[in-house]
C-alpha cells in the first residue's frame, strides 16, 4: 500500500474551487500584458482597463483540455520524468543568489565555476531526478543571466531542466537552446526538456513578462509549473484555507491563459506559498504551516486531474545544520507521502536564496529515502512464512540466505556516505567527521569524478555558438572561461 | 596462473560450485596447495574485505564469498595437513559470565570463520576458565570476549589475568558496546575490536 498523507476533505477542496473561481469572476485579476488580455477577451471574459472578469466557462473550457499526466526526457532523449498519478520527483531548488562555498565556508555571489560545479554534482546524484538552474552566475551580462544558465545547464548535465526567463526577450534563445538539442518544434514538443516557471503576482496580478512567458511556452507546448506565491497573513489570509482559495485563484487564472493559448500545453499544477513570519518579516520554506499549504495545494490539483509541483524540502537555516536537515527532512517527508509529483528544493538554504553543493547531496539522502518509503510495505514471498523461520531456526541467522539476497537492496535503502551509521568507536577511529565533513568530501569527490555529458558535440558546439551570439548582443564579446 | 585468477573471481562472485570445481581441478593439475590457498582463496578474501571496508559490497556478500572459498579450502586442508601447513589458525570466542547477549558475538563467529579461522564457539555466560582451558586444550591462537553489559565486561579481566599468569602467548581480543580501546588496554588486552569487520582485521593482526 502507498502510504499517504492528506489535509483536506474532498468538500472543502470543492468549497475551495468555487471560491476561487468566484474570486476569478467577480474580483477579476490584473493583467499587465496586451496579448493577454486580448486573448482572454477572444474567449468571453470581460476586460475593464488591465483587470480581467474571467467566466465560469472559460475556466472549465480550461480545465477540459489540461494533460493529467505528461513525460521529460533527458538531453539524449531517455525518458527521466513520468508526471502522472502519485509519482514523485526530486528537483535541486531554484533560483539562488548566493552560493554558500564548499571550499571556503563565504556566502557570496555565484560564478560560472560555482554553476558548473553544480551541475557536475547534480549530473551524479541518483535521486534528484532533473536539474534547475539553481544559481544565477554574476560573471555575465545580466541581460543573459537566464539563458546563460540553460546553456551551461544543457552543456554539462543531462538531466532535464527546470528552469524560467527574466525577461520576455530571453524565452527566444532558451528555447532556441532547446530545438538545437531536439532538433526540430516536433520532437521537442514529443520529448519535453524543460519546464518553465511561470509566476502570477499576489495578490492576483500577472505582470507583463510572465504572463508573456506563458503565452510563448504554450506556443512550443513547453511544460509550465505555475509558481503562485500567496504569503498567509501579510498579501494573502493568515488562515491556510485562505491562503489556499488565494492560491487555487491565482494558479487557475495561468491555467486558463495556458489552456486557451495552446490547448493542451503540459503544465505543473505548482507553487511557492508560505506563512508571513511577522517577527522576522520573512517567509519560512520550513515552517510547518508552509508545508500544509504546499501539501494541501496538491490535493487540488490532483482533485482538478493535474500533475503538481512544489517548493517544499528546502530550509530557512543559513548553514548546513541541525535546522537544514530538519526543515528539508520534514518537508520532503511530507511531500513525498502526498504524492506532489515535482518537489523542488533540494540544495537549498536561507528561504530560497542560497545554494549549498554540500546541501544538495545531503538532501539526495533525504531524497531517496523518502522514494524509499512511498514504496510503501508489500510482502515479498513473506507468505506463507513457515519456510523462512525454518531456515533461520536452522541456520541462526538469514544474513546468507537466498530471500535475504535477492530482497535487501529492494527492501533496504542503503544511503551514500553523508549519513554515518557506524557505531562511535568506528566514528571514532574512521575520524569523527561531521555531517558537513563528510558532505564535503562527497561533493569534492563528485566534482573530481564528473565525466563530461554525452550530449553530441556539434550539439554543444551550436549551443556555444547561439550563447556566444546572444552574449554580444549585449555587449559581452566573450563568455567566460570554462572548465571541461 | 589463470586457474588461479578464475578462483579467486568466482570466490568474489560467491559462486562456491565453480570454486568447488576449479579447485578440484587445479588440484589434479599438481599445483600446490599452499599456492593455491595463498594466491586464489585468501587472495580473493582480502580483496572482499577491502572492498567491504570501502562499502562496496556489504556483508551477505562477504558470507557468500566465505562460503565459496570453504568450497575450496574443504579439499585443501588434507593436503595442507599432510604437508604440515596450518590454517590461519584456531581462535575461541564467547560471550562471557553472567552475559546472555550473544548476537554481536555471533556475527564475530561467523566473520571469522569466514576469513579462514577456525572457531571454536563456547556461546555465551561462558565461565573465564573455560575460555583459557579451552584455548589451551585446542592449541588456539586466540580467545575474543564479548560483553554487553557494564556489570559483566569485569569478567573480561579474569580471562586476562589467568592467560598472563600463564605466560601463555594466547592473544586476547574484546569487544561489545561497553567495551572500549582504553578498557582493553587497562585491562591489558591485547586489542579492542569495534565490529566484525574490525574484529577480522584485528584477529589477522594479532595471529
Amino acid at each position: 500500500m502507498r502510504p499517504k498523507v492528506k489535509f483536506l476533505t474532498n468538500e472543502l477542496i470543492n468549497k475551495i474551487i468555487n471560491e476561487a473561481t468566484e474570486i476569478l469572476c467577480k474580483l477579476g485579476v490584473e493583467i499587465n500584458n496586451q496579448n493577454v488580455l486580448s486573448l482572454l477577451s477572444d474567449n468571453g471574459a470581460r476586460i475593464e482597463k488591465d483587470r480581467v472578469y474571467f467566466t465560469e466557462d472559460i475556466i472549465r473550457k480550461a480545465l477540459k483540455t489540461v494533460p493529467n499526466s505528461f513525460k521529460l526526457y533527458d538531453v539524449n532523449g531517455n525518458e527521466t520524468n513520468d508526471f502522472s498519478g502519485d509519482n514523485v520527483y526530486f528537483t535541486p531548488g531554484s533560483a539562488a543568489l548566493h552560493i554558500l562555498d564548499h571550499r571556503t565556508k563565504e556566502i557570496r555571489n555565484p560564478s560560472t565555476e560555482d554553476y558548473i560545479d553544480y551541475l557536475k554534482v547534480v549530473n551524479q546524484l541518483k535521486h534528484i531526478a532533473s536539474q534547475s538552474t539553481a544559481l544565477i552566475p554574476n560573471d555575465v551580462h545580466e541581460k543573459i543571466s537566464d539563458s546563460y544558465r540553460l546553456f551551461l545547464s544543457l552543456l554539462y548535465c543531462e538531466k532535464p531542466v527546470v528552469t524560467g526567463t527574466f525577461t520576455i526577450e530571453s524565452f527566444e534563445i532558451m528555447k532556441d537552446f532547446q530545438l538545437a538539442v531536439r532538433e526540430n518544434e516536433k520532437n521537442l514538443k514529443e520529448k519535453p526538456l524543460t519546464v518553465f516557471s511561470c509566476c502570477p503576482t499576489s495578490p492576483l496580478k500577472w505582470s507583463d513578462v510572465t504572463s508573456q512567458n506563458v503565452l510563448d511556452c504554450a506556443k512550443y507546448s513547453i511544460p509550465v509549473e505555475f509558481i503562485a506565491m500567496p504569503l498567509s497573513g501579510f498579501i494573502a489570509p493568515v488562515t491556510l484555507t485562505g491562503s489556499l482559495i488565494q492560491h487555487t485563484a491565482e494558479t487557475l487564472s495561468g491555467i486558463v491563459i495556458s489552456q486557451l493559448a495552446n490547448p493542451g500545453t503540459p503544465m505543473l499544477y505548482g507553487g511557492s506559498p508560505a506563512i508571513f513570519d511577522v517577527r522576522y518579516e520573512t517567509t519560512p520554506m520550513g515552517a510547518v504551516e508552509t508545508m500544509m499549504i504546499d501539501c494541501a495545494y496538491n490535493e487540488i490539483g490532483k482533485f482538478l486531474g493535474i500533475p503538481t509541483q512544489a517548493y517544499i524540502s528546502l530550509s530557512d537555516a543559513k548553514q548546513l545544520d541541525a535546522q537544514a536537515g530538519l526543515e528539508s527532512g520534514m518537508g520532503a517527508t511530507l511531500a513525498a507521502l502526498s504524492g506532489i509529483n515535482n518537489i523542488s528544493g533540494p540544495g537549498m538554504l536561507d528561504f530560497e536564496s542560497c545554494i549549498s553543493l554540500e546541501k544538495l547531496v545531503m538532501d539526495n539522502d533525504i531524497c531517496g529515502m523518502n522514494l524509499r518509503m512511498i514504496e510503501g510495505i508489500e510482502p515479498k514471498e513473506d507468505f506463507p512464512s513457515i519456510p523462512i523461520f525454518e531456515e533461520l531456526i536452522k541456520e541462526n541467522h538469514l544474513l546468507i540466505s537466498k530471500h535475504t539476497r535477492k530482497y535487501l537492496k529492494k527492501e533496504h535503502y542503503f544511503p551514500g556516505e553523508v549519513i554515518n551509521r557506524a557505531n562511535r568507536p568506528r566514528w571514532i577511529a574512521e575520524g569523527k567527521t561531521t555531517l558537513e565533513e563528510r558532505a564535503h568530501t562527497e561533493v569534492e569527490k563528485l566534482i573530481q569524478n564528473y565525466e563530461p555529458s554525452c550530449l553530441k558535440s556539434e550539439i554543444k558546439n551550436d549551443l556555444t555558438k547561439l550563447m556566444e551570439n546572444e552574449a554580444k548582443k549585449y555587449g559581452q564579446d566573450k563568455l567566460p572561461k570554462r572548465k571541461p | 596462473m589463470e586457474i588461479l585468477n578464475q578462483i579467486s573471481e568466482y570466490l568474489q562472485q560467491g559462486d562456491d560450485d565453480k570454486v568447488f570445481a576449479l579447485t578440484k581441478e587445479a588440484i589434479e593439475q599438481d599445483l600446490n596447495p599452499k599456492v593455491i590457498l595463498d594466491n586464489s582463496l585468501i587472495a580473493g578474501m582480502n580483496i572482499i574485505g577491502e572492498k567491504f571496508k570501502k562499502h562496496e559490497i556489504f556483508l551477505p556478500d562477504v558470507l557468500m564469498s566465505a562460503k565459496a572459498m570453504y568450497a575450496g579450502l574443504d579439499q585443501l586442508k588434507p593436503l595442507l595437513a599432510s604437508k604440515g601447513i596450518s590454517g590461519l589458525g584456531k581462535v575461541v570466542i564467547g560471550t562471557v559470565q553472567g552475559d546472555l547477549h550473544d548476537i554481536g558475538k555471533n556475527l564475530v563467529g561467523i566473520m571469522l570463520k569466514g576469513a579462514g579461522f577456525d572457531v571454536i564457539d563456547l556461546g555465551k555466560d561462558v565461565p573465564p576458565e573455560k575460555f583459557v582451558e579451552t584455548a589451551k586444550r585446542e592449541n588456539a591462537k586466540l580467545i575474543g570476549m564479548s560483553a554487553l553489559l557494564t556489570t559483566t565486561m569485569t569478567n573480561m579481566k579474569k580471562v586476562v589475568d589467568l592467560v598472563r599468569k600463564d605466560n601463555s602467548d594466547i592473544k586476547v581480543i574484546i569487544g561489545g558496546a561497553p567495551v572500549s580501546k582504553e578498557f582493553a588496554d587497562e585491562i591489558g588486552a591485547d586489542a579492542y575490536a569495534y565490529d566484525a569487520g574490525n574484529a577480522v582485521e584485528c584477529v589477522k593482526e594479532l595471529i
